[in-house]
């Protein structure tokens, strides 16, 4: 009586056949029987086709869809490696990394996006730009990417935002990195700043395209942005269709960016700047036997993290318009008329020429009369005799005058170039200036004639001639030591110390060292010999004594009739018409370490102005010393006057 | 005599048809061997769908297994249904199932474009499911009515050929070109099989070519764009061709092995469009690999042909009708959805029965089976030619 096998087993009259093919008494039933067995022909034809279809997918074409599935499966994504700090000779961090607290919102998780907005702004105000922002990702961006709210919370804002965390559904706190400078304005043009890159930075890097990448936008940030940006790192992860990550399969840490050490002494540089204090100046101190810059100056100065979020257009107006430049390091972008510091080299070029001997005399009425024109000394009533000595001693202008008509241009320019005037020096900072020592050449090319008289005047460092105070701390250090240093401000890499630190790797400049101690013997006078130009820069330390040299560049054309009115005195002028005030030292002077300058600009004369700030500046470098010192100072030490008795 | 002599004969072919009137009999007579291939897909289904969740049973499997379990009940409990009830029905469910669908013109919910659903005391109803079987049964019960002279009287045609089109064309206005091709098909092969002359079949089938044209002139844009995108899949990788190309890409990823039982990744990381639906035989391809899919379509194939035996086995000309009609509506469920997987036919929301997710669909093919198994519970049942056994 059971199910299927009994109609197998069943096969009796025609008329009790179980599946008919024909049947004779109801012709409809065999029709049935045969069309039925042709639809599971059909049937069974269509499912086969189906499973041959299926099996030149799966197996035929496999490892092709396979290779498919994975690409579909695993998303890579690069990770922002975290960029070098920079810290000074010491260790000291001057760029760093700082955690940056953001708000994000996650539109998926809140059902009412404007609203949520709307209460976190309550909290904490989203200008009309970051509104801007947020309407735009939250229109392009996918609903499980979170959308950058407002970054660089302070701790108060974020108790503010947890407080209140009931009523921002899918508002959550996260931390990224930003770059903070500790010192701030202090270093702010050497360090320089980043700023988050532009389209044309991302076209040449896919590693910037990263966000959170920043790059360096001046000073050694800018300069040395390859070495502080580092490797990226991956991170592979197994996505969904929509692209929400899964799991994580892989992760690379990147290789942070390397750690730069400055040849700054940072406590150095801190006395430098109070030293200054509100003058528009610049002042470098260098290390005269390797070129290291232990300090450098330039004031007034800008804080630099502001750029890390992006500057204000009002700010940046401000900066621009300001005459007294912050935004420029007038350290090596600054250039000024050399003035009487520039007469050391004319008087090298001349000893070097072999037209002039130490001991050559010229006599200064006070004025040199050449092809009719008159070139005053800065004296009305003159020197008198004097050699090559008393003229640096006394900064004679007829002396050198004299000297540069004998000698000619070509040969001054020669000798300023090797000397580190008006050529690049090799310092790790960008938009630096050359300067310029003009030559006749020079002058032609621009289509002028190369007068007589243009010589005389660049024999007293004026005229064309433009050096900046950082060319003017390499000429003294040159001078000092004789060893043509290039000034750097890289002293190690990621702890790795740089050959340049090592004085025996900086060649001789080939200058007979008779005539080098000559020039040191008339700065030597300038300070500490009575009716030396600079009495103002000696040391008060017991022992060491300094070399220097003043320097007051005119920077308008003083007239005859002002001049002989008797009544010319330029402190008198307005300050942007006043004179630069200039100063270059080094000491000690029996054994020469430190190389100073000191431009302050219309501080009016070098005597005055420039020389006591470079004594200052000197004497603290003296203190603290940091060419034989691992580790800084107390800070007392350099506030301490007893520290030498 | 003649009068007796009939009676006697009839009442020994009812007590040969019918040996036993018990329940119990007629529960023997259920083939429990189909039923045991029924209860495998709705087992394959279970285990895919705990796959398609990620590993739980919620929400997907453990719903569509209490389903299931209705569902089977429901089966049985038609199987019991002797023909002559099954015909009287017939009338009742084809104008509930039109009144449906017209109602679901009126005040359906439209999901993706296509498939119109009711919803009935938290019950979603897709009418046209129910069409299909409904349309069975009436046809069925016409064509039980009509011997081999009628069939070649073309009038006889006429009113029947009506009960497709009906149908078809309320199915089309939803619109759904799938179920309404899938309707017409399962119309034609009832047509076919109920002994149609071969002169009337070809004067039919004439003028189809140009029936398509006009057709297509009047499809939907999507539809339309359904048919583009079959062509070249390729042209819109994430647009209308998604569906395909993801498809297709975890039907190969699952190479002959299979990528192992929930670790096929195209579908548990969401590449897969309504995997837990339409596309759920991609899931066992991507899972079990070409094995596995293979063992399932010959699962299908095994419930089709058994369906069909059973058509042919039957002694009457009305579970002759219903079998085949059920059976094809199950081959045309499969052969739809197997072809729209592996990108053989435009993508149509047509899910793989007992093994799709879903409620409906699910209910519908339980009670197709349920018809299926009562012509096999009353296969020695013969009926006369009007209709009903006189009792």
């Amino acid at each position: 009586m059971g199910g299927a096998p009994m109609w197998l087993k069943r096969r009796k009259r025609d008329n009790r056949r179980l599946m008919p093919i024909r049947d004779q008494k109801d012709p409809a039933r065999g029709i049935f029987t045969r069309r039925a067995l042709l639809c599971m022909a059909v049937q069974v034809g269509a499912l086969g086709e189906l499973a041959r279809r299926l099996y030149h997918i799966q197996i035929n074409d496999g490892d092709h869809y396979a290779r498919m599935a994975a690409n579909n499966r695993v998303s890579k994504r690069l990770l922002a490696p975290p960029r070098g700090r920079i810290v000074d000779r010491y260790g000291i961090a001057l760029a760093n990394n700082k955690e940056n607290w953001r708000a994000l919102l996650m539109p998926e998780e809140t059902t009412d996006v404007p609203g949520t907005i709307e209460r976190f702004s309550a909290l904490i105000p989203l200008d009309e730009r970051d509104r801007n922002r947020i309407a735009r990702e939250l229109r392009h961006q996918r609903r499980f990417v979170p959308v950058m709210l407002r970054d660089f919370l302070s701790w108060d804002e974020m108790a503010r935002i947890e407080l209140n965390a009931p009523s921002l559904p899918g508002v959550l706190i996260d931390v990224g990195t930003r770059r903070v400078y500790p010192e701030g304005e202090l270093l702010a043009h050497i360090i320089g700043y980043v700023a988050p890159p532009n389209e044309s930075d991302v076209a040449h890097s896919t590693l910037l395209a990263l966000p959170g990448m920043r790059v360096g936008r001046a000073g050694i940030e800018q300069n040395q942005d390859e070495k502080l940006r580092g490797t990226a790192g991956s991170v592979e992860m197994e996505v969904n269709a929509v692209g929400r990550v899964i799991s994580e399969l892989n992760r690379e840490e990147g290789v942070p960016g390397e750690e730069i050490s400055l040849t700054i002494d940072r406590g150095l540089q801190q006395r430098v700047l109070n030293h200054i204090g509100d003058q528009t100046a610049s002042a470098v101190v260098m290390d005269c036997h390797n070129g290291e810059v232990l300090a450098m100056v330039s004031t007034p100065s800008f804080d630099p993290s502001l750029f890390d979020s992006g500057v204000s257009h009002a700010q940046w107006i401000e900066w621009t318009n300001n005459q007294h430049t912050p935004l420029i390091n007038k350290a090596v972008a600054g250039v000024y008329p050399p003035g009487s510091t520039f007469k050391p080299a004319v008087a090298m070029a001349a000893l070097e020429s072999g037209l002039v001997s130490p001991t050559d005399r010229v006599f200064c009425p006070g004025h040199l009369d050449v092809g009719g024109t008159r070139f005053h000394c800065w004296s009305r009533w003159g020197h008198g005799s004097v050699d090559l000595h008393l003229a640096l001693k006394y900064s004679c202008d007829v002396y050198f005058y004299e000297i540069a008509r004998r000698i000619g241009m070509d040969r001054i320019a020669q000798t300023a170039h090797r000397m580190g005037l008006g050529v690049p020096l090799d310092i790790e900072l960008p938009h630096t200036r050359t300067g310029l020592i003009p030559t006749p050449a020079w002058r032609q090319a621009h289509h002028h004639h190369w007068n007589g008289g243009d010589t005389i005047v660049s024999g007293i460092g004026q005229g064309f001639i433009q050096v900046t105070p950082l060319q003017l701390a390499t000429y003294t250090a040159r001078m000092a030591t004789g060893r043509a240093v290039q000034p750097h401000l890289m002293r190690a890499i990621n702890g790795e110390i740089s050959p340049m630190a090592n004085a025996e790797n900086w060649p001789s400049l080939n200058m007979p060292e008779k005539y080098l101690e000559a020039l040191r013997a008339g700065m030597f006078a300038v300070v500490n010999e009575p009716h030396g130009t600079a009495p103002k820069a000696q040391l008060d330390l017991p022992g060491i004594t300094m070399a220097g040299k003043t320097g007051s560049a005119q920077v308008r054309h003083v007239s005859r009739a002002l001049r002989e009115g008797g009544h010319f005195n330029s402190a008198n002028l307005p300050w942007e018409y006043r004179p630069h005030a200039l100063f270059i030292c080094f000491a000690p002077y029996d054994a020469p370490r430190y190389a100073v300058s000191v431009v302050i600009e219309h501080g009016n004369t070098g005597a005055d102005a420039a020389a006591p700030l470079a004594r200052d500046i000197m004497r603290d470098t003296l203190l603290r010393d940091p060419a034989n010192h691992t580790t800084p100072p107390p800070e007392s030490v350099a506030t301490v006057d007893d520290s030498f008795e | 005599m003649t009068v007796l002599n009939n009676r006697i004969r009839f009442h020994k072919r009812l007590l040969r048809a019918e040996p036993s009137f018990r329940l119990m009999a007629k529960l023997w007579r259920i083939s429990w061997l189909y039923v045991l291939l029924i209860c495998t897909l709705a087992g394959i289904g279970y285990v895919t769908l705990y796959s398609a969740a990620g590993g739980v049973p919620y929400p997907f499997a453990a719903p569509q297994a209490a389903r299931f379990a209705v569902g089977l009940v429901l089966m049985v409990t038609v199987a019991m249904l002797p023909p002559r009830v099954l015909m009287r029905a017939s009338w009742g469910m084809y104008a509930l199932s039109l009144v449906l669908l017209v109602a679901v013109l009126h005040m359906g919910h439209v999901g993706k474009g296509a498939e119109r659903w009711l919803m009935v005391g938290g019950l979603q109803i897709q009418p046209s499911e129910f069409a299909k079987i409904a349309l069975v049964t009436v046809l069925a019960t016409w064509f039980s009515r009509m011997n081999h002279a009628r069939m070649g009287n073309p009038l006889w045609l006429v009113p029947p050929a009506f009960m497709v089109l009906v149908p078809v064309a309320l199915v089309l206005k939803e619109p759904n070109l799938g179920t309404a091709v899938i309707i017409g098909g399962i119309g034609a092969s009832l047509f076919f099989t109920a002994g149609m002359r071969l002169w009337q079949i070809i004067l039919l089938v004439l003028p189809v070519p140009s029936l398509v044209q006009f057709a297509y002139g009047h499809l939907h844009d999507y539809q339309k764009a359904r048919i583009t995108t079959f062509l070249h899949p390729e042209s819109d990788p994430l647009g209308a061709g998604y569906n395909i190309i993801q498809s297709k890409i975890a039907l190969g990823s699952g190479g002959m092995w299979g990528q192992g039982y929930l670790h096929g990744s195209q579908g548990q990381l969401n590449f897969l469009p309504e995997k837990q639906t339409d596309f759920i035989f991609t899931m066992i391809a991507e899972e079990w690999g070409f094995i596995g899919a293979a063992a399932v379509i010959a699962l299908l194939v095994l419930l089709i042909m058994g369906g069909m035996v059973m058509a042919i086995r039957c002694r009457n000309r009305f579970g002759r009708l219903i079998a085949l009609g059920i059976s094809m509506n199950f081959f045309f469920y499969c052969l739809v959805n197997l072809s729209m997987v592996m990108g053989a036919i435009p993508v149509g929301g047509v899910p793989l029965p007992l093994v799709s997710y879903g409620g409906s669909a699910m209910l519908n093919v339980m009670l197709g089976f349920g018809l299926l198994l009562s012509t096999w519970v009353h296969r020695d049942t013969r009926l006369d030619e009007s209709g009903g056994s006189p009792a």
